[in-house]
């Protein structure tokens, strides 16, 4: 086969402009960020060379916040969407009838807009002067008292921001087990049905050893995205997080480099590398974990 | 244990527009299989063989007729409750699992009263894995075995609960020819020296033939004919079952009966008393043909092939329905050829002439 | 053992078991479907009705469209249409244009280095978007770039995961097919034009249609990068309703608004759901 360099580098080469300039050289130059000291965005200067913005992120009350509520997000809403993803596909592949117009249904929030339809959360939890709104009431009948999702307690504004969390990244979880699940050979269902094995047997030694592969993927992926939550804090709280206490990490970078607590891209860089080395660790680890447990 | 199929029927709803009626995979089954007995279902791919086993095991409900082992009428009992042990045709062995595990697995379902402690269960596995003679290989994962192997820890986890019956799906397709050979003799082995009642479903007639006690040939889902092997072979109740069974096949001719002879094309071959006269298929079997030079039919000449043991002369003719007439003679046997032409004698144990229509068998 | 209760037990087993499944899924099924219900009963609520209502009505028997006049009227929600509809055809035909050429030369073209190019190519996957952001802002920035089409548009065009999945499915079109067009003298590009494209448009349909998802949806990018209204997108132009709204509390007209930014997409996504769903399986991540 006759080589010819010269035109496939042409064909390459928007896509590597495209990546070079705003994949490759950022990657690059958010390292060289991280490290200048008392960059001045105005001027474009700066007077050394450290790690003194990382010292500054990591003791900014803020960052702290702002990873505290990362991790209790990421803590509470992987585990529970993928548990309730893995119930929610194996009744879905249980059924022939009806099966399709449940999965279109499932998979709806993938498709929409998630600052769009966090306003309707944030109506559906939100107090007013108005009325209590709609979840109040449903608590209202079991006695429980009327609570300020929105801008009342930390615990509350962390209750709402899971659930829709979850409720944003179950599609994507049902798909995909569904997907696995369905993978699963019939004929090892029917050996075991052959031998008298009980529903939940056949759930703990066939089924669950068979997708552990995609339950770990999805439990990776997870963790990744539920680290970069940011827009749908932002659907819920406003984007003035930290005055709601909520920050998450990524809105921490944003808010170093834009709006009124803006300008500070050395501080946002070093944030960002902090988020990257966490994120890589918990894969890393998670990896590892999969390795002993997922044998064929 | 003694298994009964009644009438047994099952039906597949019909798909759209294009296929409104119904389908029947099983049409009116009835047989029975005596206690201990290994019973060979035969048929073409799509004959109903494997819906009449998943009907035994109880993964499929038929849609009328009954099922019943010894007394019991199991029709309606799920497939948990029926103590059959399933040998799937990819032997379905969970692949996470080590062989012992795989082994011991339809063991740890039982609970109450059957529930069995760790040391009976591993009693068990090892004795079922003796009956198989794969003791040694108990810590390795299904990947690590040859087919052959896998063939046999699937008929251990089958046959370590002890299940009333035994059924056997395709059990021998995925190995290669040798140990084909070798698998269905153990398979015959292992029946005897456990006396279960076993079920077997196949398309390849010389399996059923080698091993089966009995063997029920199918076509579209309905039973063609029952009966020893040997039996069925020498003395088929219709063109399909002489035509599906016997390696090489049998040869097929266009025939007529005038007077109480077969005539095939101009050549009165065989006197056949007591036939009417009509036409015919005629069906002579390879080894129905006695080649001499005063022989009553006569065939062009093609050529011969030596296989061993046995001398195959190839022939046409242009009643026959097939280009190439295969008769077997054994070596030794002159064949003379004269311009071009061969003769045959006929043994009329060989030959079989069915209905032209409807194939239905014409004994005489 | 007794069959009669056996077969009694096993069907009522069965039965308590299926009817709990449904339950199960319809329950979740109504969870999804709950806030969109609930947007479109508020969208259709007069603001009276609304603000009177101390317990929400699940229902509503004087629906009003007023909401939506007062959603596209008092707050440019149609330039903010426009701008994502700009913005999403500009970003995808962009994208395609850069990841078919690219996708071909990994998936056919033999030149020196291929394997190494295509493997540091997938590593880059492996970037956050969060860790480049923050100098693709100040690119933008000193490019003077803000509030304009370009600076929107320019930095969300290259994706390394569409590149990946066409090249995988260039990959597999025989080389038969190939090598029968060379012998006829086709040139490499019109094979690319006249066959590969052709043979893959289900893959080049998919992405398309996922990058036209991402680009509405997106709502980082956008608001670092625009603070004028001329230029928002509709995501943006959302969380400024809920921040400034409509000079007063106004919940159905922000609702109305809010479903006129899900209906095309919720459109898109009933007519294309197959193809949607089977992209996304392979190996799509909410973006």
């Amino acid at each position: 086969m006759e080589q010819n360099n010269r035109k496939a580098w042409l064909y390459l080469l928007p896509a590597m402009l495209f990546l070079g300039v705003f994949l490759v050289y950022p990657l690059i130059d958010v390292c060289v960020y991280s490290l200048e000291e008392g960059y001045n965005f105005a001027s474009q200067t700066y007077w050394g060379l450290g790690l003194y913005n990382y010292a500054y992120v990591l003791r900014d009350p803020y960052f702290l916040q702002a990873l505290k509520n990362t991790f209790i997000l990421v803590i509470i809403t992987v585990p529970v969407s993928t548990g309730l993803a893995l119930l929610i596909s194996l009744g879905l592949s249980s059924i022939r009838r009806l099966q399709e117009l449940y999965q279109t249904i499932y998979f709806l929030p993938y498709v929409t807009n998630t600052l769009a339809v966090g306003l309707v959360f944030m109506i559906l939890f939100k107090q007013t002067p108005y009325t209590d709104g709609l979840v109040n009431q449903v608590l209202s009948w079991f006695g429980a008292g009327p609570i300020d999702f929105i801008d009342g307690p930390y615990w509350a504004k962390m209750l709402v921001l899971c659930v829709y969390t979850v409720w944003v990244v179950m599609p994507f979880k049902i798909l995909i087990l569904t997907g696995a699940l369905a993978s699963v050979d019939r004929t090892y269902y029917n050996a075991a049905k052959v031998d008298g094995t009980p529903g939940w047997r056949i759930f703990t030694r066939i089924t669950l050893p068979m997708i552990s592969p995609t339950v770990f993927y999805l439990v990776i992926t997870g963790f990744i995205g539920a680290f970069k939550a940011y827009s749908d804090v932002v659907a819920l709280f406003g984007t003035d997080l930290n005055a709601a206490g909520m920050n998450t990490i990524v809105g921490y970078i944003y808010d170093m480099l834009y709006g009124t607590s803006g300008g500070y891209p050395s501080y946002a860089s070093a944030a960002a590398i902090v988020l990257f080395a966490i994120v890589l660790t918990i894969t890393c680890v998670n990896l590892l974990v999969s390795k002993k447990h997922v044998h064929y | 244990m003694k298994v009964t199929l009644q009438n047994l029927t099952k039906e597949y709803p019909g798909r759209g527009r294009k296929q409104p009626q119904t389908v029947a995979a099983v049409k009116d089954f009835s047989f029975e299989i005596p206690d201990g007995e290994l019973v060979g279902l035969l048929g073409p791919s799509g004959c109903g063989k494997s819906t009449t086993l998943n009907l035994l095991s109880g993964l499929q409900k038929p849609t009328s007729g009954r099922i019943f082992f010894g007394d019991d009428d199991v029709t309606e009992l799920p497939a948990e409750s029926r103590g059959v042990g399933l040998v799937f045709q990819n032997y379905a062995l969970y692949p996470h699992l080590t062989v012992r595990q795989n082994i011991t697995f339809p063991l740890e379902n039982r609970k109450g009263r059957d529930k069995l402690t760790r040391q009976q269960m591993a009693d068990m596995a090892m004795e079922a894995a003796g009956l198989v003679q794969i003791q040694d290989l108990m810590d390795r994962k299904p990947a690590e075995l040859s087919g052959g192997q896998q063939q046999r820890v699937a008929i251990a986890r089958a046959l370590v609960k002890m299940p009333r019956i035994l059924l056997l799906d395709e059990p021998l397709s995925n190995l290669d020819a040798r140990l084909r050979l070798q698998t269905r003799e153990e398979i015959r082995r292992i029946q005897r020296s456990t006396g279960i009642t076993t079920v077997f479903v196949t398309h390849d007639q010389e399996e059923a033939m080698s091993i089966s006690d009995r063997i029920v040939v199918m076509d579209r889902g309905v039973i063609q004919q029952t009966g020893k092997p040997q039996q069925v072979y020498d003395d088929p109740d219709n063109l399909f079952v002489a035509k599906f069974l016997g390696t090489p096949p049998i040869n097929v001719f266009d025939g007529r009966v005038r007077g109480e002879r077969l005539y095939i094309g101009d050549e009165a071959v065989l006197p056949v008393p007591g036939i009417a006269d009509q036409d015919v298929t005629a069906a002579i079997r390879p080894e129905g043909f006695l080649p001499g030079p005063g022989g009553a039919f006569t065939c062009q000449f093609r050529g011969m092939e030596v296989m061993g043991r046995d001398v195959s002369i190839l022939s046409c003719h242009s009643s026959a329905q097939t280009p190439v007439i295969r008769s077997i003679v054994s070596a030794g046997t002159a064949a003379a050829p004269e311009a071009g032409m061969i003769r045959f004698d006929l043994k009329p144990g060989k030959v079989f002439l069915f209905h032209r229509d409807t194939g239905a068998r014409l004994r005489f | 053992m007794d069959y009669e209760t056996l077969k009694k037990n096993a069907r009522h087993r069965r039965r308590a078991g299926k009817a709990l499944t449904y339950c199960l899924l319809t329950v979740w099924a109504l969870v999804v479907l709950f806030p969109f219900y609930w947007m479109v009963l508020t969208s259709v609520k007069s603001y009276g009705a609304y603000n009177s209502e101390w317990i929400p009505q699940l229902y509503t028997l004087e629906p009003t469209l007023e909401n939506y006049v007062q959603a596209f009227t008092t707050v440019p929600l149609a330039g903010y249409f426009i701008n994502t509809v700009i913005f999403a055809l500009a970003t995808t035909a962009l994208m395609l244009l850069v990841t078919i050429p690219a996708a071909f030369a990994f998936a056919r073209l033999q030149f020196r280095g291929r394997d190494v190019v295509f493997t540091l190519f997938l590593s880059l996957m492996m970037i956050p978007s969060e860790l480049v952001v923050i100098t693709n802002y100040v690119t933008i920035t000193d490019l003077d770039l803000r509030n304009s089409f370009p600076g929107l548009i320019l930095p969300s065009v290259a994706s390394v995961f569409y590149i990946y999945l066409l090249k995988e499915n260039f990959a597999q079109i025989p080389d038969e097919l190939y090598y029968a067009a060379k012998v006829d003298g086709t040139s490499d590009l019109k094979y690319l034009l006249k066959v590969m494209i052709p043979i893959c448009k289900p893959t080049i349909i998919t992405i398309t249609i996922l990058k036209i998802i991402e680009c509405w949806n997106s709502y980082v990018w956008p608001r670092l990068i625009t603070d004028d209204q001329a230029y928002y997108l509709v995501s943006n132009g959302i969380q400024e309703i809920r921040e400034n709204g409509f000079g007063r509390e106004n919940t159905p007209a922000m609702m109305a608004a809010v479903v006129a930014v899900c209906l095309p997409l919720v459109i898109l996504f009933l007519i294309f759901r197959r193809k949607i769903m089977a992209g996304v399986a392979r190996g799509g991540v909410k973006g």
